[in-house]
């Protein structure tokens, strides 16, 4: 008897859809057994990490303010892996898009700006995402360097510049030596929705980028290009259409849209510019944007669980002692389970009963 | 039925040395999936003899093939060698038994000498400079010449083809297998394996030699096994049918006629006009295009013959626009220079184009039909307003050729990969014919296709040319050009020969040419003045 791994005729629909359940089931029940071996009752775990989170409104909140930004990146993350294209360097391009944004937030500290201040921040760190995405892009366009490497070094040298920034020139004068800036002003402040509570603007723009790239991939041509490109750079090319160019376009999407949840980060759940405003989430869209299949709705969905895990996670830490780096494994597990269970959506198993007449035959 | 095949089963010319055949399938069977690729298929090899093993592409010819080559295991059935039960591991223990096999793509690399490629391809260990003398010796005593230390990417298909044959002699085979060895071969290197294989069948060897090519077959093989559907139809004397019969058994129905309409064809003015186009190649081995020129009128087919790899893949990313030219006067579509312009604006300007690889370039696989209807069609055929995509009018595109050209598929709008060749092949034609070009540039049209879907798209291609197109198609198959084509010109190592009338068009000439002998200067211009 034998198990053999063999390709569908036609991808399967089905096990697209059932095949991010499966991993979560999958990861679940590794957790179980991680959450033993720590000699934490696994139950209790499960039920801090994924139960206790959707129980109170505060916490509803703050999973959707943690998932805005992972969806808005991953999003972005999604154009380029459809084309074919690696940027890993999201996380890079979210800091440069808060510092960019933050720039102008600093210089009109305490003027009398007006309603103009956080349009043109919003702006600035999305044109300043897109051209730091640009570095990568244009180095593999034009000299066949790796987007994967350069992308992901970029990623250093934007932190450690946001480092330089906010305990050099940018640092509170009044901030006790912290490495922070000053409280952003409310014109540069992203508008919360509740009164009090945490939800912000930056909410309803992810929504709308969800939207605005459902309609691109399933309705538009460039969309349709960029499918292509990564299914099948020779057709592709038959099509006429430029795969180069594509990269070019996905990585300045992507860098935009990293640098927006950058500064809606900065000026919205946190507040000013300091070191440490992204607890990875350039790293962690990677995993939405696999676990959603690049598929802006299951993003959006993808986004919301991981968030979850956040936000249990940091419950799990205060009520059973769990340390916080068994969210990042879990992730990491989380998205091992889900690229394998794709393997199915192509190919299935089957087990194949050989033949005992032959079996039997001498040699 | 299992009698009367056994009846029918030939000793021709009393020629059998043994008493019992040197390898037997029996009842072999072999599922992939649902898919019943060999159904209980008997076959028996005897020594002395050439087998033909004839079928249409999909017929399970491969798969029989791999699993007496201990390639693949048979799910049910089972293989004999002189008379005993054998289960084959591998390819190498079927080497060791005394099988080998010549297979239709080549397994050599292109950076090593021919003596390297030999000793990799060798179970045995010997030293290096022994298998090069034996190597040599091999090649002269069967008269496949080869140069041990000349680099694979030098050599032509023909030569690498000659690798393979003596590495597989080297290791001294009772039973030789080859496919398809003359798909790739111009008619007079065909004639010397036919030499080579005469002389091996002399030694005693048994040979199964698997071809859709009629004639040949008829020529060359002493016993036919016919496999239609992964069943074996039919174990005959191929000298003792016809082609006509032959052809009946592998498609199991009569095929239509190609009905030609040349005297009513006319030409007109010249759609497209190739002057002095040179390329180098844009890959390592490419083939660099030098001083093509050609000129062709609408209502006219052009054929170009050649074996594979002297410039067809370079000429058809010229006239595509996938490569640009600099001087843009090179290419001039509808009388317009267009050397410079993208594929996409020279679909505008009413070219279209049918790429040889039918799955990743003509088609994206894993994509739908309307979206692989889009692929070309979003250049010119109102598919897109403003950016948006109009999927009613892809699927109906999907519709049209559908209906036009016979289109077999599970549903309305399946992924291209789930369709077969022949009908794949049926959707890429009519999705480019149904945009009514003015130039069409076709490579390969019927490669791999069956013989159904073949003559539809032969039909296609001479309806559109009568309808006023010009139509320019590639082929290695020199009866398909035949066919269809009122020019037959010959790409030999990038250069085009100046194209013959059909009619003059000889197999000899073409052979020829192909081999890159150049014709007597007074054929050549007698042919100019058609």
């Amino acid at each position: 008897m034998q198990l053999v791994l063999e390709k569908r005729a036609e991808r399967s629909n089905t096990i697209a859809l059932v095949s991010p359940l499966v991993a979560i089931g999958l990861t679940i029940a590794t957790m179980i057994i991680l959450f033993a071996i720590l000699g934490k009752n696994p139950l209790l775990a499960l039920h801090a990490y994924f139960i206790a989170p959707l129980t109170d409104g505060y916490s509803l909140q703050e999973i959707a303010v943690k998932a805005t930004p992972l969806v808005m990146i991953a999003i972005g993350l999604s154009l380029c892996y459809l084309a074919n294209a690696w940027n890993i360097g999201a996380e890079g391009q979210f800091l440069i898009g808060a510092v960019a944004g933050s720039w102008i937030a600093v210089k009109t500290q305490g003027t009398d700006a007006g309603a103009w201040v956080l349009p043109t921040m919003l702006v600035l760190a999305a044109a300043a995402g897109a051209l730091y995405a640009l570095i990568p892009a244009i180095c593999k366009v034009k000299f066949g360097a790796s987007e994967i490497l350069t992308s992901l070094m970029l990623v250093y040298v934007a932190d450690l510049f946001l480092d330089y920034l906010v305990r050099g020139p940018w640092r509170d004068p009044h901030g006790f030596n912290f490495p922070t800036t000053a409280e952003f002003d409310p014109v540069a402040t992203v508008p919360l929705l509740i009164e009090g509570g945490r939800l912000h603007l930056g909410s309803i723009i992810a929504l709308l980028v969800v939207a605005a790239a459902a309609i691109l991939l399933g309705r538009t041509i460039k969309g349709f290009e960029i499918r292509v490109v990564g299914a099948a750079p020779r057709a592709a090319r038959f099509g006429g259409f430029n795969a180069d160019q594509l990269v070019v376009l996905t990585f300045a999407i992507s860098g935009a849209l990293a640098g927006l949840a950058g500064i809606i980060e900065v000026a919205g759940p946190v507040g000013h510019l300091q070191p440490g405003i992204s607890p990875g989430y350039g790293f962690t869209a990677i995993i939405v944007a696999f676990l959603g299949r690049l598929n802006p709705l299951g993003i959006l969905i993808a986004g919301l669980l991981l968030a979850l895990t956040f936000i249990g996670g940091e419950q799990a830490q205060i009520a059973m002692k769990i340390p916080l780096d068994v969210t990042k494994v879990f992730q990491g597990i989380l998205l091992f389970y889900v690229l394998a269970c794709d393997s199915f959506i192509l190919y299935r198993f089957r087990l194949v009963f050989p033949n005992r007449q032959v079996a039997r035959g001498t040699h | 039925m299992q009698a009367h095949q056994r009846m029918l089963d030939p000793t021709p010319n009393g020629l059998h040395s043994d008493e019992s055949p040197l390898l037997q399938a029996i009842g072999l069977t072999k599922h992939y999936g649902d898919f019943l690729a060999n159904d209980s298929i008997d076959i028996d090899i005897w020594p002395k003899q050439i087998h033909a093993l004839l079928g249409e592409n999909g017929a399970g010819k491969s798969t029989l093939v791999k699993a007496i080559y201990g390639l693949i295991q048979p799910s049910a059935g089972e293989i004999r060698w002189q008379g005993t039960p054998i289960v084959l591991s591998g390819p190498s223990e079927a080497r060791s038994r005394g099988i080998g096999m010549v297979f239709q793509h080549f397994s050599l690399f292109d950076n090593l000498n021919v003596a390297e490629n030999v000793a990799l391809g060798l179970d045995r260990t010997e030293s290096f400079k022994d298998m090069s003398a034996r190597l040599e010796q091999v090649s002269k005593t069967y008269g496949l010449p080869l140069d041990p230390r000349r680099e694979v990417w030098q050599l032509s298909v023909g030569e690498r083809q000659r690798i393979e044959i003596v590495r597989a002699l080297m290791q001294d085979p009772k039973f030789l297998i080859l496919d398809e060895p003359t798909a790739v071969l111009t008619p007079q290197e065909a004639d010397q394996l036919f030499i080579v294989l005469e002389r091996l069948k002399a030694e005693g060897r048994a040979i199964l030699y698997i071809s859709h090519k009629l004639a040949e077959v008829k020529r060359l093989c002493d016993t036919a096994t016919i496999l239609r559907g992964g069943k074996k139809v039919e174990t005959c004397n191929p000298r003792l049918e016809t082609a006509a019969s032959l052809a009946r058994m592998m498609v199991g129905s009569e095929i239509k006629e190609v009905k030609a309409a040349a005297a009513d064809r006319k030409t007109t003015v010249p759609r497209l006009v190739v002057n002095d186009l040179s390329l180098t190649p844009s890959e390592a081995h490419g083939v660099r295009l030098e001083h093509i020129s050609f000129e062709l009128k609408g209502g006219e087919i052009l054929g170009i013959a050649g074996v594979a790899g002297n410039g067809q893949d370079e000429l058809f990313a010229a006239l595509s626009g996938e490569r640009l030219s600099q001087d843009p006067g090179t290419v001039v579509i509808e009388g317009i220079a267009a050397g410079h312009l993208s594929i996409t604006q020279r679909r505008k300007l009413g070219a279209a184009f049918v790429p040889e690889e039918r799955l990743g370039h003509g088609t994206v696989p894993r994509m739908k039909l309307s979206e692989n209807a889009l692929l070309t069609g979003h250049a010119a055929s109102g598919m897109v307003h403003h950016g948006f995509i109009d999927t009613a009018a892809t699927l109906e595109t999907v519709d049209r050729a559908t209906e036009t050209f016979d289109v077999r598929k599970a549903k309305r709008d399946p992924e291209a990969a789930s369709l077969s060749g022949g009908n794949l092949q049926k959707f890429i034609v009519g999705r480019e014919i149904l945009r009514n070009p003015a130039v069409l540039v076709v490579c390969q049209p019927t490669w791999g296709v069956d013989a159904g879907a073949a003559a539809v798209i032969r039909q296609a291609l001479l309806d559109l040319a009568t309808a006023g197109a010009a139509v320019l198609v590639t082929s290695q198959d020199l009866d398909e050009l035949a066919e269809i084509a009122d020019r037959i010109a010959v790409m030999f190592h990038g250069r085009l020969s100046a194209p013959l009338a059909t009619s003059e068009a000889t197999r000899e000439k073409l052979g020829l040419l192909m081999g890159g002998s150049r014709l007597e200067p007074k054929e050549a211009a007698h042919a100019v003045g058609t």
